[in-house]
């Protein structure tokens, strides 16, 4: 294994420069135990060419920065071990988002964006109090908010998305996970009708076909398909006009 | 000058990571006009890959029982082997269990207090309090006396970055991301904002500025190993040093882990070693028993680091490409305890080194882990050198962390001086005026387009940044490392030296156009060098061990010559840096014994992270 010769494929263009027109480039490389496709790129930007354009910020599928089309799907290729791909190792940007140059794409913006469209904090009345000892949670209600809030942001989901490689402002699946985090959060007093605006059109649950790549494709394995339904449920309710109490929480 | 974009505003943070987003939602609700830069979106700077929990003396679960900011004060200034500011470290344990509930009320998940019995792994039986239910809970963490350390599940940094950024989006606070910032702009009294590099289409732009706050993070990256992420270069400690008159504290003092895996780094937890996990070498001999009979592979962080990179120094070290490492081996815990218990472990080492520890040895060595020196402020976060400018976060020596810092107190610092600073920060600039010098912004900005254009054409030489970077991280990792010695830091020193004149002569292989990576890393070049030389000379001149500086020739602390911290000053053309001391400020204990039941050379560390 460790004596592989490793064809890369990857794709070049940078926007800035339209004349020249994106174009495959071929790098070969010598694979050594343990390898990623982060050391990969890093060795390739080192010793062949220092043009190259990625993105590796944790390397420890943290941060969410390096989601890229390895062979077909989209993975973060911090975790991406060569000695899972076959020889040729074919690379492209994530689709859906601003390419910024080679492999590196603007997934930063693109969820900004989604926090503004879902107002992705907690709305409430009250203020901070110093002097006062935290209000108490139930342990497993925090459990269930962080098992929401583990989205990285990488992008994974919106790039394998039918929808969202044909609808500009479809919020994805991350996008339709984040609502679900703040609707089991007993500290967000916003009303089901307010979800409802921001979730209840075709850019938000209903945009949705049902096909699943999102949650094949999420790294974190956060359980999208469930929380797509869980999300749909409660806004078809309202939709359909069944009314919940006012101030009572979804979930 | 007008060719360049120019930003205006009160306050211009540099980094947005926790500390950074902290100051700027401070100084933003106080009506103040904000603007974040940032190399990366902030919700993927470094403080997100913070898993274990950050520290406040809360005292709500069993085993934190009777905590408070007296028994953490105590706690962080031994943990400093008595480096630390002890005002700032008061200030600190006094804010911090403020910080963690004013992160409740924003949106942290913390993870709560669950009433009942529980056995704890080393078959202890402790019990929950009724009354204590659904308030935050903490967790162990080494060096305390209690157990304190705030925390969500496994993603404590994630969660407080990602609710602390949601209220920088709530407040609308501008932030530029994928923007560096190259040099500060100043006169030599005063600073008045930066000039900055765009990472989208490699243009320059100016950001002027009542107040700029660095908030860049550590510097791991100096060295060849590290589990911090990519972009810790310890830009803003030399965009700082850089200005001749700002100096950077302590930056001798690098805490290191004993088990970052091969090759990229990631931290392993103590867990492994503590489940009963052996170290090898490459004759698959168990090693450390020989060394430390007593405490075998469990003796604290810094001894057995140290003992890893002795047993290496005797050609025992496993050679792979990625230079010389050691085993960790959990095959004896069996497949269903690595499983569970050591799930998290188990996975790291399928994911990112492709070895299975059912069947399979991991490779590991000891691995810079942080930084405690930074750019030198007073205890309000106002830089020495400069009015205008502060700094926060792992970025500055505020100075909480001394020698040494305690697990779980630098999540702790990100918000609780961001805190506290940030109101200074409001508080000066609601009465800062600048002096707008057309020449001199005109000046900054033509000195970095004209170091540009001679990395692009290569007209100081033609040198290979990546080989440059590389003789740095070596020097710095094979000499200047765990332990410590007069002769190896002369030869880092020396080494070091030449390094840094070689890095004034680069010159671009690529051609630089746009957003090229190749000229970043070259623009960033001479400072790291800099920075580099300040951790060896610094260490070279420190003649006694004190936390993690620990020094072979001189093993014990001497709190008679050097009860003092080094700052570290880089004057105009100089290819050292010019050191000067200050007292340690000790206002409350004076110097002891840690109790750690070591000399202070083998002191221990905190634990996880
Ligand atoms: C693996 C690991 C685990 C850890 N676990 C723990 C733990 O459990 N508990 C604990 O207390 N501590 C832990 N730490 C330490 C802790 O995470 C850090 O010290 C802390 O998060 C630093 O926060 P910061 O805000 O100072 O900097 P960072 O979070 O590093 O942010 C720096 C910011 O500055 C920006 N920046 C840098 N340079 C520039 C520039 N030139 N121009 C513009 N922007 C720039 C970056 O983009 C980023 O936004 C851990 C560290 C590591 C490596
Ligand atoms: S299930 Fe919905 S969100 Fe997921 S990929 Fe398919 S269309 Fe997109
Ligand atoms: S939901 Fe999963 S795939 Fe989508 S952005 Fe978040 S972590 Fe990535
Ligand atoms: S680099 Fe952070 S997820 Fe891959």
């Amino acid at each position: 294994m460790a004596d592989r010769e490793l064809t890369f494929e990857i794709f070049r263009y940078n926007p800035q420069k339209p004349e020249t027109k994106p174009y495959l480039q071929t790098y070969k490389l010598k694979e050594t135990t343990g390898m990623t496709v982060f050391v990969a790129l890093n060795m390739i930007r080192e010793e062949q060419d220092p043009s190259l354009m990625f993105d590796f910020v944790c390397r420890a599928a943290i941060c969410g920065s390096c989601a890229m089309i390895i062979n077909g799907r989209p993975r973060l290729a911090c975790k991406t071990l060569t000695k899972t791909l076959p020889a040729k190792i074919k690379l492209f940007p994530l689709p859906v988002f601003k390419l910024i140059g080679d492999l590196s794409v603007d997934t930063g913006t693109w969820f900004r964006h989604l926090s503004l469209k879902t107002e992705s904090w907690i709305h409430t009345s009250k203020t901070f109090d110093p002097k006062a000892q935290e209000e108490r949670m139930d342990n497993k209600t925090a459990l269930e908010i962080y098992e929401a809030e583990r989205c990285i942001e990488c992008g994974c989901c919106i790039a394998g998305c039918a929808t969202a490689n044909i609808r500009e402002d479809f919020l994805g699946a991350a996008g339709i996970n984040r609502v679900a985090r703040f609707m089991v959060d007993p500290r967000d007093e916003r009303t089901p009708e307010q979800y409802f605006e921001v979730v209840g059109s075709e850019e938000g649950a209903f945009g949705c076909m049902g096909l699943m790549a999102c949650d094949d494709n999420c790294p974190m394995e956060l359980p999208l398909q469930m929380q797509l339904a869980f999300v749909r449920r409660k806004i078809a309710k309202i939709g359909l006009g069944v009314k919940e109490k006012k101030g009572v929480k979804l979930a | 000058m007008s060719i360049y974009q120019t930003h205006m505003t009160d306050v211009l943070v540099v980094g947005a990571g926790l500390a950074g987003e902290r100051i700027a939602v401070e100084a933003a609700s106080q009506g103040q006009d904000v603007i974040i830069l940032s190399l990366v979106p902030p919700r993927r700077s470094h403080s997100t890959a913070a898993q274990g929990g950050m520290q406040a003396s809360l005292g709500n679960c069993a085993m934190g029982e009777g905590d408070n900011p007296d028994v953490h004060f105590a706690d962080t200034v031994k943990g400093s082997d008595w480096g630390c500011d002890q005002e700032v470290a008061r200030l600190f344990v006094e804010t911090a269990p403020v910080a963690v509930r004013e992160m409740a009320v924003w949106g942290v998940p913390w993870s709560r207090v669950v009433a009942g019995q529980r056995t704890l792994p080393d078959g202890r039986v402790i019990e929950e309090k009724k009354e204590k239910e659904g308030l935050i809970t903490a967790r162990d963490f080494g060096g305390t006396a209690k157990w304190r350390t705030c925390y969500t599940a496994d993603g404590t940094g994630h969660t407080l970055q990602y609710t602390m950024d949601s209220m920088v989006i709530k407040m609308g606070i501008t932030v530029h991301d994928r923007t560096e910032a190259i040099s500060l702009i100043h006169d030599g009294e005063q600073c008045i904002g930066v000039v900055a590099r765009c990472l989208r289409t490699g243009d320059l732009r100016v950001y002027i500025a009542k107040t700029t706050v660095i908030c860049t993070g550590g510097y791991g990256r100096l060295y060849s190993a590290s589990t911090n992420a990519v972009i810790n270069e310890g830009n803003g400690m030399f965009v700082a040093l850089n200005t001749g008159v700002v100096p950077l504290g302590n930056m001798e003092a690098v805490q290191f882990h004993p088990t970052g895996m091969v090759p990229v780094w990631i931290l392993i937890t103590e867990g492994a070693r503590g489940d009963g996990g052996y170290l090898l070498d490459k004759n698959l001999d168990r090693f450390m028993p020989d060394y430390e009979p007593k405490k075998k592979e469990l003796a604290s962080r810094d001894v057995v680091s140290r003992r890893m990179t002795q047993h290496m120094r005797k050609g025992l070290g496993v050679d792979s490409p990625y230079g010389p490492h050691l085993w960790l081996d959990i095959r004896h815990l069996g497949a269903e305890h690595i499983n569970t218990n050591l799930r998290e472990i188990a996975n790291i080492a399928r994911n990112f080194a492709g070895v299975d520890p059912v069947k399979d040895l991991i490779p590991v060595r000891p691995t810079q882990h942080y930084s405690m020196g930074g750019v030198r402020t007073n205890k309000d976060g106002a830089a020495y050198g400069l009015r205008g400018l502060f700094a926060a976060g792992e970025a500055a020596c505020w100075d909480l962390h001394g020698f040494n810092r305690l697990g779980g107190n630098s999540l702790a610092e990100t918000i609780t001086a961001g805190r506290i600073i940030g109101k200074k920060v409001a508080e000066y600039t609601k009465d800062a005026t600048i002096n707008y010098n057309y020449q001199l912004v005109d000046d900054a900005v033509k000195e970095q387009e004209n170091r540009i254009k001679a990395l692009v054409n290569g007209w100081h030489g033609k040198e290979n940044v990546y080989e440059i970077r590389n003789e740095m991280e070596k020097n710095l990792m094979d000499y200047v490392g765990i332990f410590r010695n007069g002769k190896d830091l002369q030869k880092a020193v020396d080494n070091l030296r030449e390094v840094y004149h070689r890095s004034l002569k680069i010159g671009l292989r690529s051609n630089g156009e746009g957003p090229n990576p190749e000229l970043a890393q070259a623009l960033r070049m001479p400072g790291m060098v800099r920075l580099a030389l300040c951790i060896a000379y610094g260490a070279l001149m420190r003649t006694e061990s004190r936390g993690s500086h620990a020094r072979e020739d001189y093993p014990k602390r001497d709190d008679t010559n050097w009860l003092k911290r080094t700052l570290a000053y880089w004057p105009e053309g100089a290819d050292l840096p010019e050191l000067k001391y200050e007292p340690v400020k000790i206002t409350e204990l004076p110097p002891g014994d840690r109790g750690y039941g070591e000399s202070s050379a083998e002191s221990q560390g905190g634990k996880n992270g």
